[in-house]
Order: C-alpha cells, then sequence, then structure tokens
C-alpha cells in the first residue's frame, strides 16, 4: 500500500510539472502585459525598461524555473492587473467560487438523483419522457446563452433576481459568505442553476441508466419474486448498487465545476476564480493565469489521487494486481 | 451548546450586516467593463485608472463637458515674462480629506512624484524641468524649452498630500515590477468631490460626496451623495442590469443595445463624438512588405498604390452599416474638438473605385496585389467587422487583403516591434492638442508609427510646433502640418469613433468626449 502511494504520489507530482510547463509555453502566446502597463505616451526606451524589470525578456525556460522556485515558497509575485499579491487574490476570490460551485453541486445531485430514479421506474411515462427531453436542453445549449437567458427572465421581465454580483456579502474573518443574508442568497440562485444544469441532466441520465441496469439483475428479480414491497426493493436494495459508481463520477464531477466556472462567473459578474482568470487573458496577467491554472490543476491531481487511494481502500484487488504486473 | 452559540453568533450577524440601508440619499449605482487598475494617481495612465481617480483627486487645471480648460486647484495661470516659465495661483482654502491644508508644497511634491521613473505620466509632462513654490499659494513650472501647450498637459496629473504620502511610504508610485502593493493602491486622500469609503477591486468601488469640497460653494452645485462602481465585463449582462433597474448609468452600451435602451421608459441615451480617430497605417518604409505577393519591392512606397486604396474606402457604408450611425467618416487623424481640426482637411477622398483602378494599373499592379491586415478584436468599437469591411472593399480594386484579427494585447506589439505591413489603430488625444498627434503619428521612430514616412520638412515643422509660442503663427504651421500628412496618404483615416452613454433619465451627467464621466457635474431629480 505504501509503495502504491508513494507511487502515484510522484506521477501527480510530475503532472504538476508537467501543466507547469505547458502552461509556460503558452504564456508566449498570449501576448505582451507591458502594453497594457503603461500609457500609449511610453517610450520604446520604457516599455523596454519595463520588461527587464518584469523579467519578461528571458526566454520561457528561465521565467519556467523562476516561477517554480517562487511558487515552491508560496510567492507567486504581484498581478499586472491588480497590482496586488497573486495569494491575496486568490484568497479574496476562492470563497465566491467555492460557495457558487457547492451550491451548484448541491442543486444538481438533490434534482438529478431523483429524477434519474424516477425516468428509471417510470420508463414510459409522459413525464419521464418530458424530463428526458428538457434534459437532453440542458446538455445541449452552451452555458452563457443558459445565463443570459435566465437573467433575460428573471432579472429583467421579472425583476425576482439580480443580474450580477454576489449580493450582499459577510465577513468572517478571512472568508467572505454570501449565504447568510437574504440578498447573497438571492444572488446565488442564478448562477448555480446555470452552472448545476449541465452537471443535473449528466447525473440524471447516470443515474437512470445505472438504475435500468440495475433493476435489471438477478436479485433484483428475486427480491421482487419473494415479495419485496416495491418501493423497498427500487429505493433501498437497486439505489444504493445505483449510487456507488454515481458517487465516484460525483467526486470528479465537483473538480470540473470549479474548472469549468469561468463561464458562469464571467456572465453573472461573479467576483471567483474564474472571472479572475478570464479577466487576466485578457489583460495578459501571467502571474495570475499561472496561479490558476497550477492551482486547477492540482484541484484534479488531488482528486484524481484520492479516487485512486479510495478505490485501492475499498477493492484491494487494484493493489496486488498492480503489485504483480510490476514484478 | 457549540452549535447553538454558532447559530446564534451567525444570525446576529446577518441582523447586524444586512439592515437595509437608509435610503434617502442620491445615489448613483454605474458601470463599465473593467476597473481601475489601481487608485495610486501617477502609477497607470490609463481610462478607467484616471476616470476614478478624478472624483478623488483634483489636478491643477480642470477640463468642462466641452473640454474647455477650467480652473482646478489653481484660480488662474499664464506664461511669465520668460517663455520657459508658467505661474499658477493656487486655490486658498482647500483641504485633503484627512485634514491636511493643501499649499504649494503638495504642488511640488505632486509633480516631483509624477516625474519618477516608476510614474506612468512621467511622458506627458516630459517638457517640466522644475518646479518651485514661490509661496504658499504660488506655484512656478520650468519647462525645457518654451512650451505652449503646458496647461493642457496636466489635467491628468493629480495632486497628492505631501505629508500623507510620507506617513504611508509612498512618495514613489506603484511599480508593477516591484512585486508588491504599496499603501496608494487601495487607499486615497485627495481634495476633489468624493471620498473613497469602500475599495473592493473588480467588486465595488464606494465613493461618498465630500461635503467640504470647494466646488459646492458654486451656483448649482451636484447632489450626488453616493457612487457605487461595479465592473460588469459581459456587455449583455451589463445591459441587462441597466434594464432591470439595478444600475443607473453604464459607461459602455454596445451599439447595437442603444435603439434597446433608448425604447425602454425611465432611460435614456446621451451620445457624442468621442475624441478618437479610427485608422489604418501602410508601412512605406520597408524595401519588401513581410505578407505581400510582390517582391523586390513594396507597393505601398508607390503613393498612386496609397491614393488608389483611399479612394477605393467607403467611409459612409461602414459607419452607417457596421456602427450604427455611432461615428463620422474621417478624412483627417484628428478628430473634431481638437485643436487644429478643420472641416476642409477632414474632407472625405473621393470614393471611386474606377479610378482607383486605373490608378494601381498605372502604378504596375493590374492585378492588385495581396497584403496582411493586422486588427484588433477586442479594443475599437466593432474593430474587427470595420476591418472586414475594408478587406471587402479593397478586393473590388484588386487588392487581396487576408485579414489576421486578434487580441490588443497580441496587437499592439507588432506594431511596437516593428512587425507589421498593414495595421488598424485608434488614436485620442491627452492633451486636445494637434502637436500630440502629428509627434506620435508622423515623427520617425515613435512607438506607434510605423508607416515610415519620410519627409524631413514635415518632421521641422512638428519640432517646432512644440516650441513656438506665438499661437497665430502656431495654428498656421499646424495646419500646413496636416496638409502636409495627408498628401502623403500612408494612413486611411476611417472615422471618428461615436461614444454613447445609456442612463436613468433622472440622472443628468453631461457627455465627456474622452470618456471619463465627472459626477461633480451630475444632478439628479425627482
Amino acid at each position: 500500500m505504501t509503495s502504491f502511494l508513494i507511487r502515484r504520489v510522484g506521477q501527480a507530482a510530475l503532472v504538476m510539472v508537467l501543466v507547469s510547463a505547458a502552461a509556460f509555453l503558452l504564456f508566449n502566446y498570449v501576448g505582451d502585459p507591458v502594453n497594457n502597463l503603461v500609457g500609449q505616451e511610453a517610450s520604446f526606451e520604457d516599455r523596454q525598461a519595463l520588461r527587464d524589470r518584469l523579467g519578461l525578456n528571458d526566454s520561457a525556460p528561465v521565467q519556467f524555473i523562476r516561477f517554480m522556485g517562487n511558487a515552491l515558497t508560496g510567492d507567486f509575485g504581484i498581478s499586472y492587473r491588480m497590482q496586488r499579491p497573486v495569494s491575496d487574490l486568490v484568497a479574496e476570490r476562492l470563497p465566491a467560487t467555492v460557495e457558487l460551485v457547492l451550491a451548484s453541486a448541491l442543486f444538481s445531485l438533490l434534482l438529478g438523483i431523483p429524477m434519474g430514479v424516477y425516468t428509471a421506474i417510470h420508463r414510459e411515462g409522459v413525464l419521464s419522457r418530458l424530463v428526458l427531453s428538457v434534459s437532453l436542453i440542458g446538455v445541449s445549449l452552451p452555458t452563457f446563452v443558459i445565463g443570459i437567458g435566465l437573467i433575460y427572465l428573471f432579472s429583467v421581465t421579472l425583476g425576482w433576481l439580480p443580474s450580477f454580483g454576489r449580493g450582499d456579502t459577510v465577513s468572517l474573518g478571512f472568508w467572505t459568505t454570501g449565504l447568510l443574508t437574504a440578498g447573497g442568497l438571492k444572488a446565488l440562485v442564478l448562477p448555480a442553476v446555470t452552472l448545476g444544469l449541465f452537471q443535473m441532466t449528466f447525473i440524471q441520465r447516470l443515474v437512470r441508466a445505472e438504475m435500468i441496469e440495475v433493476l435489471g439483475t438477478d436479485y433484483i428479480r428475486t427480491a421482487r419474486a419473494m415479495g419485496v414491497p416495491r418501493n423497498r426493493v427500487h429505493y433501498v436494495y437497486a439505489l444504493k448498487n445505483t449510487l456507488l459508481p454515481v458517487i465516484t463520477v460525483i467526486g470528479l464531477k465537483l473538480g470540473e465545476l470549479i474548472a469549468f466556472s469561468i463561464v458562469t462567473e464571467t456572465v453573472f459578474q461573479w467576483p471567483g476564480l474564474g472571472l479572475l482568470f478570464i479577466q487576466a487573458v485578457a489583460f495578459a496577467d501571467i502571474p495570475i493565469m499561472a496561479a490558476y491554472l497550477v492551482m486547477v490543476a492540482l484541484v484534479f491531481v488531488i482528486i484524481n489521487l484520492a479516487v485512486d487511494v479510495l478505490y485501492a481502500v475499498v477493492d484491494p484487488r487494484l493493489r496486488t494486481s498492480r503489485g504483480a504486473s510490476n514484478e | 451548546m457549540m452549535r447553538i452559540f454558532s447559530l446564534v453568533l451567525s444570525l446576529s450577524t446577518v441582523l447586524l450586516f444586512a439592515a437595509p440601508p437608509v435610503n434617502a440619499d442620491n445615489v448613483v449605482r454605474w458601470s463599465a467593463t473593467g476597473d481601475a487598475i489601481t487608485l495610486d494617481p501617477h502609477a497607470q495612465n490609463e481610462g478607467m485608472t484616471l476616470a476614478t481617480a478624478q472624483q478623488i483627486y483634483e489636478p491643477l487645471v480642470n477640463r468642462d463637458e466641452t473640454m474647455a480648460l477650467t480652473p482646478g486647484l489653481a484660480l488662474t495661470w499664464g506664461l511669465t515674462d520668460d517663455p520657459t516659465v508658467w505661474e499658477f495661483k493656487l486655490r486658498e482654502g482647500v483641504t485633503f480629506h484627512e485634514g491636511q491644508p493643501f499649499t504649494a508644497a503638495d504642488v511640488v511634491f505632486s509633480f516631483e512624484r509624477a516625474l519618477k521613473p516608476a510614474s506612468d505620466m512621467k511622458d506627458i509632462i516630459g517638457t517640466v524641468h522644475d518646479v518651485v513654490a514661490v509661496d504658499d499659494f504660488t506655484v512656478r513650472i520650468v519647462t525645457e524649452g518654451p512650451n505652449p501647450i503646458l496647461p493642457q498637459q496636466i489635467n491628468d496629473i493629480f495632486m497628492m498630500s505631501r505629508g500623507w504620502a510620507e506617513a504611508n511610504a509612498v512618495t514613489e508610485p506603484q511599480d508593477v515590477a516591484a512585486g508588491q502593493e504599496t499603501y496608494a493602491v487601495r487607499h486615497t486622500n485627495g481634495t476633489g468631490p468624493f471620498v473613497l469609503e469602500l475599495r473592493e477591486p473588480d467588486v465595488r468601488t464606494i465613493l461618498v460626496k465630500n461635503s467640504a469640497w470647494w466646488g459646492l460653494q458654486d451656483e448649482n452645485p451636484h447632489n450626488v451623495d453616493r457612487i457605487i462602481f461595479t465592473p460588469v465585463s459581459n456587455a449583455a449582462t451589463r445591459v441587462a442590469a441597466l434594464l432591470s433597474g439595478e444600475l443607473d448609468f453604464v459607461l459602455d452600451t454596445p451599439v447595437q443595445d442603444l435603439a434597446r435602451v433608448r425604447r425602454t421608459s425611465g432611460l435614456t441615451v446621451q451620445s457624442t463624438a468621442e475624441v478618437r480617430a479610427i485608422f489604418i497605417g501602410m508601412d512605406t518604409g520597408r524595401e519588401e512588405l513581410r505578407s505581400s505577393n510582390v517582391k523586390g519591392k513594396n507597393p505601398f512606397a508607390d503613393i498612386r498604390v496609397r491614393r488608389a486604396m483611399n479612394m477605393a474606402v467607403d467611409r459612409q457604408a461602414i459607419v452607417k452599416r457596421i456602427m450604427r450611425g455611432m461615428a463620422e467618416p474621417a478624412g483627417m487623424l484628428l478628430s473634431p474638438g481638437i485643436g487644429g481640426y478643420t472641416a476642409e482637411i477632414d474632407a472625405l477622398p473621393a470614393l471611386d473605385p474606377e479610378a482607383a483602378r486605373a490608378l494601381l494599373n498605372e502604378a504596375g499592379y493590374p492585378d492588385g496585389f495581396s497584403v496582411t491586415l493586422d486588427c484588433t478584436n477586442d479594443r475599437y468599437m466593432n474593430d474587427e467587422a470595420v476591418c472586414q469591411a475594408v478587406v471587402g472593399m479593397l478586393a473590388r480594386i484588386g487588392i487581396k487583403v487576408r485579414l489576421d484579427a486578434k487580441s490588443k494585447t497580441l496587437h499592439f506589439p507588432k506594431i511596437q516591434n516593428e512587425q507589421t505591413d498593414f495595421y488598424l489603430l485608434g488614436w485620442g488625444s491627452g492633451t486636445m492638442d494637434s502637436h500630440y498627434h502629428l509627434d506620435f503619428l508622423a515623427m520617425p521612430d515613435r512607438v506607434w508609427n510605423r508607416t515610415g514616412l519620410h519627409d524631413p520638412d514635415l518632421f521641422a515643422m512638428i519640432d517646432d510646433i512644440a516650441t513656438e509660442t506665438d499661437f497665430a503663427k502656431r495654428d498656421a504651421m499646424i495646419n500646413q502640418a496636416w496638409l502636409r500628412l495627408k498628401a502623403a496618404d500612408v494612413y486611411i483615416p476611417l472615422h471618428h469613433q461615436g461614444l454613447a452613454w445609456a442612463m436613468k433619465d433622472r440622472l443628468h451627467l453631461p457627455i465627456q468626449p474622452d470618456n471619463q464621466p465627472q459626477f461633480r457635474l451630475a444632478r439628479i431629480t425627482d
């Protein structure tokens, strides 16, 4: 088990280094931040001098090694666009993204699982068909279209919910939350639904497929034949086995929500990490982009690592088979 | 027990913070695409940064909504007998937001700070050699050589308190490369009409009325108690928030949404010509263009080719179809409102594709040639669509243009690093004076001039304009310089960009040609 763990952690570290290196190669193509940092009157010499001082004239490998060295000590530098330390900005923006992601994960689970179960049991029902066709729209419409549509309906036409921002927030020391005020909760509804809609339809379809498969297995048929009540068969015996693979997938999807909240945050001006990143791209704010990409990579690596380790804990066959193949 | 305690704690925080604000105030909630980069008034010479700074800080010389100079922290100013020395008489009895009195020492300090290496304002006031306090309320600015337009150049040089800057270790402007944030990035102490109450960069900036501001003594002063600024980067969301009543004023509404805003009751649109001309430059200086199929010579070096291209572009159509009327077709690079503009020079070249084809034929390109046009897609109003239109118009006379539209972070370095043959550019004015345009767009070796124009007589003329203090003579020289530049046809002027502000009709805020709202001129009616 220990050697398995060490091997997996080593692989994770390698992935991190590769992602950072790839990110730095990409930075050669995002353009020149200096033009955004000086007025149009600045002379060629002023621009060159600033480029020198920012280290932008160094080769990509040199910039990369310097970045990794600083990053290991927790120093991501100062944002070009906001002129503040990147670590401060990330700490300030993290709560907004985490609350958005959790709210939309909750939304997609609480609606997705029951809908999946229902459509699996009542396969031919009118309601099931309706849910399935509507969910097809959820999967196929781009997020920004859904977001703008919701804004148009609930903010402009009905005037019920705010169209942008986090509403009123409360500061709890290091964490600012929008969950404790009415305004903050209202502001959370549209972005959370927008971000969670795709995941909800995905979970619903996944649960439905798994459930249908489980319902066809022998032990369910046996239970039915023994006269176990229908509800007990569906919601206790079948659902339990349905949810096992679903939980794994949901774990991975959570990382996806964090990584892909960019579009939703942009549409709703949600002051989270995704918005910070997309604005950094437009400005060629390399320190923010680097920190964000490394952070998202880290989230994925940790989730994958955790899933792998959990699998190994749950299923000892994985450990031994890997051990055997290495011999 | 612990859980109950934390529940009570969180509930009481809710009640404490969620109490609705007393709303008898006149509040302006407004939005634009981006936020100020910093609140340090000398660190960034950028639109939103200056727009924010000027609500809090003040210059010696203000501009009103017609861009005319009006007294700011200086009441009067004039050239002394020595043409290199300007004298400014300061307003007395002005205090900074934190209570420090404003005196000549602060002016000297602020100019010195704005001239420091980390300052982004140093190039605008590059001719300033020395600033001297004669007494507490008289300042003399000494320039290197005569500078007739110094008052025009110092409109964005904001005054800071020397004592405050020293106490907070911000005697130097914020330097991006220094790797740390200084106190002045998020804290302010100006003399201006509004005081900073809250600064959450990219999220919210709240300003409140400065009741001690000198301008409140004037007739009919502003009646804004509170300004809440929220940047909203997505244009559709910004417009939706205005339509739903969550915003009172939107600075940059997309042209295609203006009609919708106009139709909505309670909302209004103000428009004016922005001080910004949009044009295309041609590199005439190279032996051979990088992106052309013509080898061994440069088609742009032949003035007949350049004239033909100017004759092939239908500016009226671009303004009508792509800018939806939010622009004026242009024949020169200087926009109306800037000294030196004349309608005669701004007259459009004749639109005549037939004659243009004949000229190309004469120049030896009967089948035209190919070239790449570099263009932005995120800087000017509908910039990529404008370039696409130009591509189509040039195709009619046989010039095959490949369009390379990209982000400004990629486009502008191409111009600055001499990597473009044919490029779109827009040019506003920091000084409202022709010399600014002529210097940056015609003189050789300037960062933004890739035309390769070689005309020593014109260059000498522009140098003389910089120091000529006889205004009648200077105006004549400016006129000559513009005629000469226009005759060279190294640029294809397209249009003078328009500007539209959308707001509640109960908010009266004069639109500014420099796109920077001045809330000191605002009034809210019931």
